[in-house]
């Protein structure tokens, strides 16, 4: 098996097991610690030092493969020591019971570290390696930590004569020789020969028997160690030998041996990656954004050619326009499926959820079940990355605050066992995920007062829907004590801000006494918007449509002054902070006056504004494009896109513009 | 239908990384947390191929892979070992209680992917 130094972290990422591994690890250590205590050192317990070994063990296994190098490190010479304490060639004093204790600590601030939290204290720990190091010296344990691999500068060889004589009991291992030859193919061309001497009569001979050896010439620049690999789980179980091949050319000449094809032995031969399989490849994320970069410069392409297509004479130019819409479809079709390799099931992101739940559960002394459902709905891999913390943060707030304890819960009549769901689903253009709980649900006199306590507007008089929404509001928190599971309270309105700053929405449901409900609604993918193109002086500029509430045309009493520059729309009851766009970005020309205009009525984290422009131009997909990475960040502005005539248009960030519209009022 | 496999590891993390790769290769994967939960769930079905840790608690790899082959289902199954590079000698006791192979820890996905794709061709 090839051991890299360090843990490829290609394809799959594995940080997604990092929490998983810290948490286990912090048992472990808890565990180490309790099992240390108990130790007696005159008198060893067996079953304790291997609890204690086997911790070490794990921790040391999972720190090097997710790649915390200075955990395994450490870990790796407390195991040794350990190993030599369980295995008798070590004797137990009594200061080393004190000794692995304080290298418990080390751990403890060692994991701390990987888990980002502070720094672990190097003199600390470079003392105890120390100490370690120097424990086991007195009793010289088997050179472990250093890769023993002798890797052979073998030359390039122009291949290998392999002779292999499998036990007539290799399957009784559950190896198969076919394996073997399958595995040599890919190390380049084999010429197979079968030895069928040893076969006896079909009465005498065991169906689980192997009866059968091989000479496989090996024809490619591999080196011994790689042929080496190919057998070494059968090692014992065969007769081997691996001899290079003559230098002379390969004789065409020579006795054709029968060719037994292994599989995959078309392959191209020299290849070295033997690892890409039929089913999948794995590619960079950066390739792909860039065909979706290059698909979405098509699509500006085609929509510019479909423009001037447009006016030209539909009979003259029949061939040509019948040319232009079947490109117009096969550009479409190219761009979904584009947009498609992005894609990745939600289950990416609920799959920690069982683990997670359960081990909180525990921790809460509640009972839940964990109902997932539409994990296999896919989004985009971007959204996936980034909804993974709101949604962990929803869960956890669901298991501490929305579910009762099991007393509780009987003492209300309900089953002792909570609920919580987790469900995906596709709704237009948009995934709606759903967090549920059959708990407590949301006591709408509580969050009032607390509101209230802690200086947040809010009366009496708000709808069950508004007053759910207080728990978004900044430093709210519904739990009158701080827990270690939910934490201070200051996730909700990071929550709410992460999603909308996806572009996505949260709705709160709740039914006092049969628990509540969280709905995220989001894009499917980052890559594309739909907007609403409006017009300002000569710009065109594009607002997602998700957050449009209405457009209107105001007649001039519903427009108040309050003072030289704020200006507020009356819309049916409502007064709606106005904001003339051209005025936010200094765009001549444009119209000034509202009631000559049109404005558009924009919502996002529950506040509204009415921005002024000149003109609705339409509706369309935009591909957006990062004014970041071209240009620079510009405040109210998310990104930019081409129109279909070559035009940039700008696109708005309606969060950010609402938050400067209530800046300048406030101002 | 695809292939199932069990893995038996008492390190959740390393369960979870396991599972998780091999699902996203098309495989189902049975996860026991221990030597006796994987023996109990390989006699309640028969997996296409075993993957086992070495070091457990409630009877260890060496034990399970011993009993495995005592099954009649899995006489000619494939079991590999999880082994660290320490563990030299456990390779040779694993080998000699019936194990097919080993993967050597600290393993990436890829390798583990490239290993099961071997073994089940």
């Amino acid at each position: 098996m090839n051991r890299p130094q360090q843990p490829a972290m290609a394809g799959i990422d594995l940080s997604r097991f990092h929490q998983t591994f810290f948490d286990e690890s912090a048992e472990g250590l808890d565990l180490m610690e309790a099992a240390l205590l108990r130790l007696d050192p005159a008198i060893p317990d067996g079953e304790a030092i291997n609890a204690i070994f086997r911790a070490a063990h794990s921790i040391k296994g999972g720190a090097a493969t997710f790649g915390f190098s200075e955990l395994a490190g450490f870990t790796h010479l407390l195991e040794t020591l350990l190993d030599g304490v369980r295995s008798g060639a070590q004797a137990l004093h009594g200061n080393d019971i004190d000794l692995l204790l304080r290298a418990v600590d080390a751990l403890r601030g060692l994991l701390a570290a990987a888990r980002g939290d502070g720094k672990a204290d190097t003199s600390t720990v470079n003392a105890l390696l120390a100490a370690l190091q120097q424990r086991l010296q007195a009793a010289p344990t088997p050179g472990s930590g250093s890769t023993t691999s002798s890797r052979a500068p073998a030359a390039p060889q122009r291949g290998w004569r392999i002779a292999f004589q499998p036990s007539r009991e290799l399957f009784a291992s559950g190896n198969d020789p076919l394996r073997i030859l399958r595995e040599l193919s890919r190390l380049g061309d084999c010429e197979i020969g079968c030895d069928v001497q040893a076969l006896p009569t079909l009465a005498q001979a065991q169906a689980e028997h192997c009866y059968l050896a091989w000479r496989i010439d090996l024809i490619g620049d591999c080196e011994r160690t790689a042929i080496a690999e190919v057998f070494s789980w059968v090692e014992g179980e065969c007769e081997l030998s691996i001899e290079p091949l003559s230098q002379e050319p390969v004789n065409a000449a020579r006795v054709p041996l029968a060719v037994i094809d292994g599989g995959r032995a078309s392959e191209p031969a020299a290849s070295n990656d033997h690892r890409s399989d039929g089913g999948s490849i794995r590619i960079g994320t950066g390739k792909i954004d860039s065909l979706i970069n290059l698909v979405g410069e098509l699509v500006i392409t085609q929509a510019m050619l479909q423009q001037l297509a447009d006016a030209l004479d539909p009979v003259l130019n029949e061939k040509l326009l019948h040319g232009l819409s079947q490109l117009d479809r096969n550009t479409r079709e190219l761009q979904e499926a584009v947009m498609s390799v992005r894609m990745l099931p939600v289950d990416f992101v609920f799959s920690r959820f069982p683990r997670m739940v359960r081990d909180l559960a525990a921790k809460l002394g509640k009972q839940v079940r964990l109902v997932l459902s539409g994990e296999h709905t896919e989004l985009d891999k971007g959204v996936i990355e980034r909804i993974a913390d709101p949604l962990t943060h929803l869960v956890r707030n669901a298991l501490d605050h929305g579910l009762e304890t099991v007393e509780q819960r009987h003492a209300s009549g309900k089953d002792a066992t909570g609920t919580l769901r987790l469900s995906a689903a596709h709704q237009g253009g948009h995934i709606v995920i759903a967090v549920s709980d059959d708990g407590r649900g949301l006591d709408r006199a509580k969050l009032i007062a607390k509101a209230q306590e802690r200086g947040i507007a809010a009366s009496e008089q708000l709808s069950d829907g508004e007053a759910w929404q207080l728990i978004f509001a900044p430093g709210f928190s519904t739990a009158t004590e701080v827990t270690d599971v939910s934490g201070r309270g200051v996730g909700m309105d990071v929550v709410k801000k992460n999603i909308e700053g996806l572009g996505g929405a949260v709705e709160i449901s709740s039914q006092p006494g049969h628990g509540m409900s969280i709905t995220i609604r989001l894009p499917l993918t980052l890559a594309i918007l739909d907007g609403m193109s409006v017009r300002v002086g000569e710009e065109v500029m594009i607002v997602p449509l998700n957050c449009v509430v209405e457009s209107l045309q105001p007649q001039p009493e519903q427009i108040r002054s309050l003072s030289q520059q704020a200006q507020v729309v009356k819309v049916r009851s409502e007064f709606v902070p106005l904001l003339p766009l051209h005025q936010l970005f200094s765009i001549a020309a444009a119209e000034t006056r509202p009631e000559a205009g049109i404005l558009v009525l924009l919502e996002a984290g529950g506040r509204k504004v009415a921005v002024l422009v000149d003109e609705l131009v339409g509706q369309q997909q935009v591909v957006v494009k990062s004014l970041e990475h071209n240009y620079r960040r510009v405040p109210g502005i998310s990104g930019a896109t081409i129109l279909g005539d070559g035009r940039v248009a700008l696109i708005l960030d309606a969060p950010e513009i609402i938050r400067l519209s209530t800046q300048a009022q406030a101002a | 239908m695809s292939e199932r496999i069990l893995t038996v590891d008492d390190s959740a993390s390393m369960r979870q990384m396991v599972a998780f790769t091999l699902q996203s290769s098309g495989y189902e994967v049975v996860e026991a947390e221990d030597g006796l939960a994987g023996l109990a769930a390989a006699q309640r079905e028969k997996f296409r191929l075993v993957l086992c840790d070495v070091n457990m608690p409630n009877m260890d790899g060496i034990a399970l892979v011993k009993a495995l082959r005592q099954l009649p289902d899995y006489r000619y199954t494939p079991l590999l070992m999880l082994t660290t590079e320490s563990g030299q000698d456990r390779k040779l006791e694993g080998k000699q209680a019936g194990a097919t192979g080993w993967l050597v820890k600290p393993f990436n996905p890829e390798q583990l992917i490239a290993t099961i794709q071997r073994v089940l061709g």
